[in-house]
This record gives C-alpha cells, sequence and structure tokens, in this order.
C-alpha cells in the first residue's frame, strides 16, 4: 500500500529535503498537539454530555471535525511521504437527523479508532513528529558552543551546561561538542524524511482499519463467490440439459419430418400433409420451450422495461392478486436488476405455493442510506410460519443476494402475515 | 390494404412481407427501426402498421411506445404488435385507451397462415385480436377469485375465451361447429352471468369481455 516517495539525488535536492522534512515535522508536532489535545477534550466532553440532549447535537459537529482532522492528516501522508492510511468510515445518510448522524458515527467503530488515535497522536505521534526537526536543530547549539557560546555558561573551572552527554566546561570541550554536533548533522541528513516516514507510519498503524474487519471481509467475499460461481454453473448445466432435450431434440424431429415429407410428396400427399402439419407443432413447442427457458435467464420485460415493469408483469402472472408499487428512479446495474428480479420471483412463488395467502403486496423502492440501497418488501396474509433454510427457498434467494452484498430478513409469524424484506446495496 | 411491417431481423422481415403479399397486401414500407417506424407512419398513413414490440437502437419496447405513440396522434390507427413473448402487462397498455384496432400476437402465430392473416383484417377493420396465451393468462388469474366466471359452464368459458381473442360469433361458430344462433345464446347467457351490458357490436363486446376479464366489473 505504501508508495515511497522518489529521493532526490542530487545533493541540493537531498538537503532540500532533508530541511523540508524538518519544517514539516516541526508544524506537524504543533499542529498534532494542539488539534489533537482540542479534539479530544471536545469530543470527550460532547459524548458525556449526550444523555443529557445537549450532547446530540454537539457531537455530531465534534467529530466531524476529528474526521476533518484524520482526513487532512491521511492527506499529508500520502502527500508528504506516500504513506496511504484508508479511511473506511461509515456514509451517513445526507440530510440525516442529528439524531442518526450522532448515533450513526458513535456506532461506527472508525469513530472509537479514530478517538484512540487522538490520544497516541498528542502523545507519541507529538514526539515522532518533533524528531526530526529537533535533529536539525539541535546540532546548530553545538556549532554555537563551540563557536564560543560555552562562555555564557562556564568560566572553565566546572561544568556549566550539558550538550547532549558532553559536559561543556572550556573551549576543549565546547569543541567536542561542535564535534557531536556536525555527527548530529549528518545523522539529520540521513535520517529526517525516514523519521517524518516513521511519524506517518505510526498514524496508519493506528487509524488504519484494522486486520481483523477485512479478514472477515476476505472470508464473505470468498463464501459468496463461491456461491455465485456455483450457481451460476448449475444454471448452464441446466440450460444446456433444456437445450438438449428440448428445442434441439423437437428441431431434429422437424427436419427429419421434412425430409420424410419430401420422399412422400409425390407417392402419399396426404401422408406428407399431414408430417407437415406435425413439423409445425414441433416448430411451435419449440419456439414456446425455448421462451419458457429465456424466461429463466433473463426475463424479455426486464430487458425491455427495467425492474419495475418486470415485477408488475410478474404479478399479473400470479393465480393470486397482488399488488405492486414501484419507487425507483432510473434503472440499476443489469446484474443487480437480474438478482433483484430472480429474488422476487422466488419469494412470490414461495408465497403462492406455501403461505395460502390471498393478497400479495410488493414493495420496491431506493434508499440513499450507505450509498443507495434497493429496498424490496413481499408481504402475504397467509399462514405465515415461513423460515430461511427448512428447504424453503429462502435460502437460495439469501445466498443468491450474498453475491451482491444484499441482505435477506424473514418475519413470519404462525398465522401470519408473513413478510420478507431485502436490501441490494446498488451504487 | 396498404401496410407498414416493422420488424429488426430480415429473415422475419422478408417472410412476414411475403407473406402479406401472398395475400394481396400492399406493403407500403418494411422498416427495420423505431425512428423509421414513426416516421413512415407520419409520411405513408398506412391502414394498419404491423409492429415488433423490440426495435433497435434501443432494443427495449420501442416498437410498442411508437406503436402508441401513433394511436395518440391519429386514435383508432390500427396496430397489431408482435413479440416473441406476450406480457398482460402490454395488452393493458394497448387496449387502454378503449378504442378498437388493437392486435397483439406471439410471432409464432405466423405460423397458421390463414388465421394470422384474419386477425391482420380483422385489426384493420377496427376490431381486436388477442393472444390466446393473453387470454389464458387472464382467464387463469380471474378464475382464482372470481364468483362470476366459476358460474360459467364450460362451454361458455370456452365461448368467452375465443370471443376474448377477439373473434366473431360467426368465427366461434366455425371453430366449435356449432351453430351462429347457438353462439348467440351463449354470449348472451354469458353477459347476463357477468352482468355486463349486451351489445351487437361485436368489437364492444370483445372490450367489454377484456375490460372485465383484466379489472373485474
Amino acid at each position: 500500500m505504501d508508495t515511497r516517495s522518489k529521493e532526490p539525488r542530487n545533493a541540493g535536492g537531498r538537503t532540500r529535503a532533508v530541511v523540508t522534512a524538518g519544517v514539516r515535522g516541526l508544524a506537524l508536532s504543533v499542529v498534532a498537539l494542539a488539534g489533537s489535545i482540542t479534539l479530544f477534550v471536545l469530543s470527550v466532553v460532547s459524548i458525556a454530555l449526550v444523555p443529557l440532549g445537549v450532547g446530540i447535537v454537539t457531537t455530531s459537529w465534534v467529530l466531524t471535525g476529528v474526521r476533518a482532522f484524520a482526513n487532512w492528516r491521511r492527506l499529508v501522508a500520502a502527500q508528504w511521504c506516500g504513506v496511504r492510511i484508508p479511511p473506511g468510515y461509515r456514509s451517513l445518510p445526507e440530510g440525516a437527523n442529528p439524531w442518526a448522524r450522532t448515533f450513526g458515527m458513535l456506532g461506527d467503530p472508525a469513530t472509537w479508532r479514530d478517538l484512540g488515535w487522538l490520544l497516541v497522536d498528542m502523545t507519541a505521534g507529538f514526539v515522532t513528529a518533533l524528531l526530526p526537526a529537533a535533529l536539525l536543530v539541535y546540532p546548530v547549539e553545538g556549532f554555537a558552543l563551540a563557536a564560543g557560546l560555552w562562555r555564557a555558561f562556564t568560566d572553565g573551572s566546572r561544568v556549566g551546561w550539558w550538550y547532549g552527554f558532553v559536559p561543556v566546561s572550556g573551549q576543549g570541550s565546547a569543541l567536542l561538542a561542535g564535534l557531536l554536533g556536525a555527527v548530529l548533522l549528518a545523522a539529520a541528513y540521513a535520517l529526517t524524511p525516514p523519521l517524518l516516514r516513521v511519524h506517518f507510519l505510526l498514524t496508519r498503524s493506528v487509524l488504519s482499519a484494522d486486520r481483523g474487519e477485512l479478514a472477515e471481509r476476505v472470508r464473505v467475499l470468498t463464501e459468496t463467490r463461491r456461491d455465485a460461481v456455483d450457481t451460476s454453473a448449475a444454471e448452464l448445466r441446466r440450460i444446456e440439459r433444456d437445450l438438449h432435450d428440448g428445442a434441439q431434440a423437437r428441431l431434429v424431429a422437424m427436419g427429419m419430418d421434412l425430409g420424410t415429407v419430401e420422399a412422400l410428396l409425390d407417392k402419399d400427399p396426404a401422408k406428407a400433409r399431414r408430417l407437415l402439419a406435425q413439423a409445425r407443432r414441433n416448430s411451435a413447442e419449440a419456439l414456446g420451450e425455448l421462451r419458457d427457458l429465456v424466461r429463466g435467464i433473463h426475463p424479455p420485460v426486464l430487458a425491455e422495461r427495467g425492474l419495475g415493469d418486470a415485477v408488475r408483469a410478474l404479478a399479473l402472472r400470479l393465480p393470486v392478486a397482488t399488488e405492486v408499487t414501484v419507487e425507483l428512479d432510473g434503472r440499476a446495474d443489469a446484474p443487480v436488476e437480474s438478482a433483484a428480479y430472480f429474488a422476487i420471483s422466488e419469494v412470490l412463488t414461495n408465497a403462492v405455493k406455501h403461505s395460502g395467502a390471498e393478497r400479495i403486496w410488493v414493495d420496491l423502492h431506493q434508499v440513499a442510506q450507505d450509498g443507495g440501497l434497493l429496498r424490496i418488501t413481499v408481504t402475504d396474509n397467509g399462514r405465515g410460519g415461513a423460515r430461511i433454510g427448512a428447504g424453503s427457498g429462502l435460502a437460495g434467494v439469501e445466498r443468491r443476494l450474498g453475491t451482491f452484498d444484499g441482505v435477506l430478513a424473514v418475519s413470519s409469524p404462525v398465522g401470519g402475515p408473513t413478510m420478507v424484506t431485502m436490501e441490494i446495496p446498488c451504487a | 390494404m396498404r401496410v407498414v411491417l416493422a420488424e429488426d431481423l430480415f429473415l422475419l422481415r422478408d417472410g412476414l412481407v411475403r407473406l402479406l403479399e401472398a395475400y394481396d397486401f400492399e406493403i407500403a414500407a418494411a422498416v427495420e427501426s423505431g425512428p423509421e417506424l414513426t416516421r413512415a407512419l407520419a409520411e405513408l398513413r398506412p391502414d394498419i402498421a404491423v409492429v415488433d414490440v423490440r426495435l433497435p437502437p434501443s432494443h427495449t419496447d420501442e416498437g410498442l411506445q411508437c406503436a402508441l405513440q401513433a394511436r395518440r396522434e391519429r386514435p383508432g390507427l390500427p396496430v397489431l404488435v408482435l413479440s416473441q413473448h406476450v406480457e398482460q402487462l402490454y395488452a393493458r397498455e394497448l387496449l387502454a385507451d378503449g378504442t378498437g384496432g388493437i392486435g397483439y400476437l406471439l410471432k409464432d402465430r405466423v405460423f397458421d397462415a390463414d388465421q394470422f392473416i384474419d386477425a391482420v383484417r380483422r385489426v384493420a377493420a377496427g376490431g381486436t385480436a388477442m393472444d390466446p396465451q393473453v387470454i389464458q393468462q387472464l382467464l387463469t388469474r380471474r378464475a382464482a377469485d372470481d364468483r362470476p366466471l366459476g358460474r360459467l359452464t364450460p362451454r361458455e368459458l370456452e365461448v368467452l375465451e375465443l370471443m376474448a381473442q377477439g373473434r366473431s360469433n360467426a368465427a366461434i361458430a366455425e371453430r366449435l361447429v356449432v351453430t351462429e344462433r347457438a353462439i348467440a345464446k351463449h354470449t348472451s347467457n354469458i353477459f347476463t352471468k357477468l352482468g355486463l351490458e349486451v351489445s351487437d357490436d361485436d368489437n364492444r363486446r370483445v372490450l367489454a369481455v377484456l375490460a372485465y376479464l383484466d379489472h373485474g366489473r
């Protein structure tokens, strides 16, 4: 993740880089100390005031400030030293009320990570930022001592000043201090830029999303990917079998019939006519089978009209009165549309087969939350008792939706009603 | 009779042209896209438009939309819509304006040339031609929760189905191999049982039955 910034080759460039790193370190240490202490105190006070009500309004402001501060640090880390720190905040709905914003932010692990980081930043962060600056400034004192500043501290008979580990007691030891200063300056020349980098690496170790979360994400992705591959392989197998035993076989039969017709045309016109009729029937049936197959792969209405009308058309095919409400602006990506369609189709089939419902309601709408979400509810007034698993087909729906990070929830008390809610990210 | 035909697949367009010409229709234009269709309908003012639902450039329901738009500009313009699949949703949109001259058939229906040509003529004359699959869907759906429909005898249901497809009494009689008077009797029974107003006009009758099947009384 981290890309090392280019090291300047020539000496002039190097000096400039060293000085820049020192100045940046100094600025950073000042800002880190002042900023992190202020924000930390404000956060603690604001969160403590949440039970009193005031905190509900202020906390989201203060935490927004904390995020801005952390994001600024992410920015300079990338610009100055090429250290990338992924943000990983949960997105908040636009125009949410202060209540939702505050609790949304407090529920986000990233917020607590930020607050922890403020503590680190005001201590270790401060020190690591100051170090490169100090390493540049300190040798100047050594040179000054050697040049005669030692006289201000001692008359030459006793140790009047310590420069590092060198006791300054006269011109001799002052020269030693100057030498140490030179060594330190040489060290600074080599070490200042990497030291500043250390500061940002420290920041990253505290501020970036922890590995547990990533590991969990990897696990989920691996699982859903396997499911997706399995499902599509099974689908292809089914399509192949349907074509092989259906339309393909019918076309072969048709070809044979037509061949026979050709032979019989003069000898037995009556029989030829019968065979022609049979060939036509076969072609009609092949078409019917292909039509059903196409509907199973990608329903034509979905391609022609999008999700809303496809679900309306689907509802019109059901033997149970079904009401469909759609509130979608524009069309989602084709794979999302298709997944949503088949999920709804499966849930509806389930409801018709098992619930004994007289009415079904389907509601489709888009929620701005979490960067765009397709929320679908299917409600029926049947006998209830539906569960995920138990061979209900709902487990399959859940797996299919998983590929799109979608979720499925079922509320179905015995006696009904049953409500199936599905959410699919669509942005 | 002058026909404007819109179908994007060359093989099918060619076949339809030959079929229609064999039955003495004059092909005013055979086009392959939505914009061309709109232009042809406006400029050539045909007696009937035979239109595929899915047309380029969008490959969505462009043909259907062009046909509906043309009918808004010229109410009652006979339109026969063809498709690889039939949807009650589309049938409802086509029938929504309540005037006749609407056909909606699966492309497969072309296989039976006589029946297909009969449907074209019927639509051109301001009648209706609904695909048996659409009617089947409507009946299955309504049968589940509709009492009046449950009171029909199997024979009456059969007549209702054919009537909803847009066929005249004479055609139904021929199909079921009975006299036209017998069909007239069935028809009046059906209308009484469903509580619909009896009308002598074939097309008004068809539209009433379709409206009943789609929405109830």
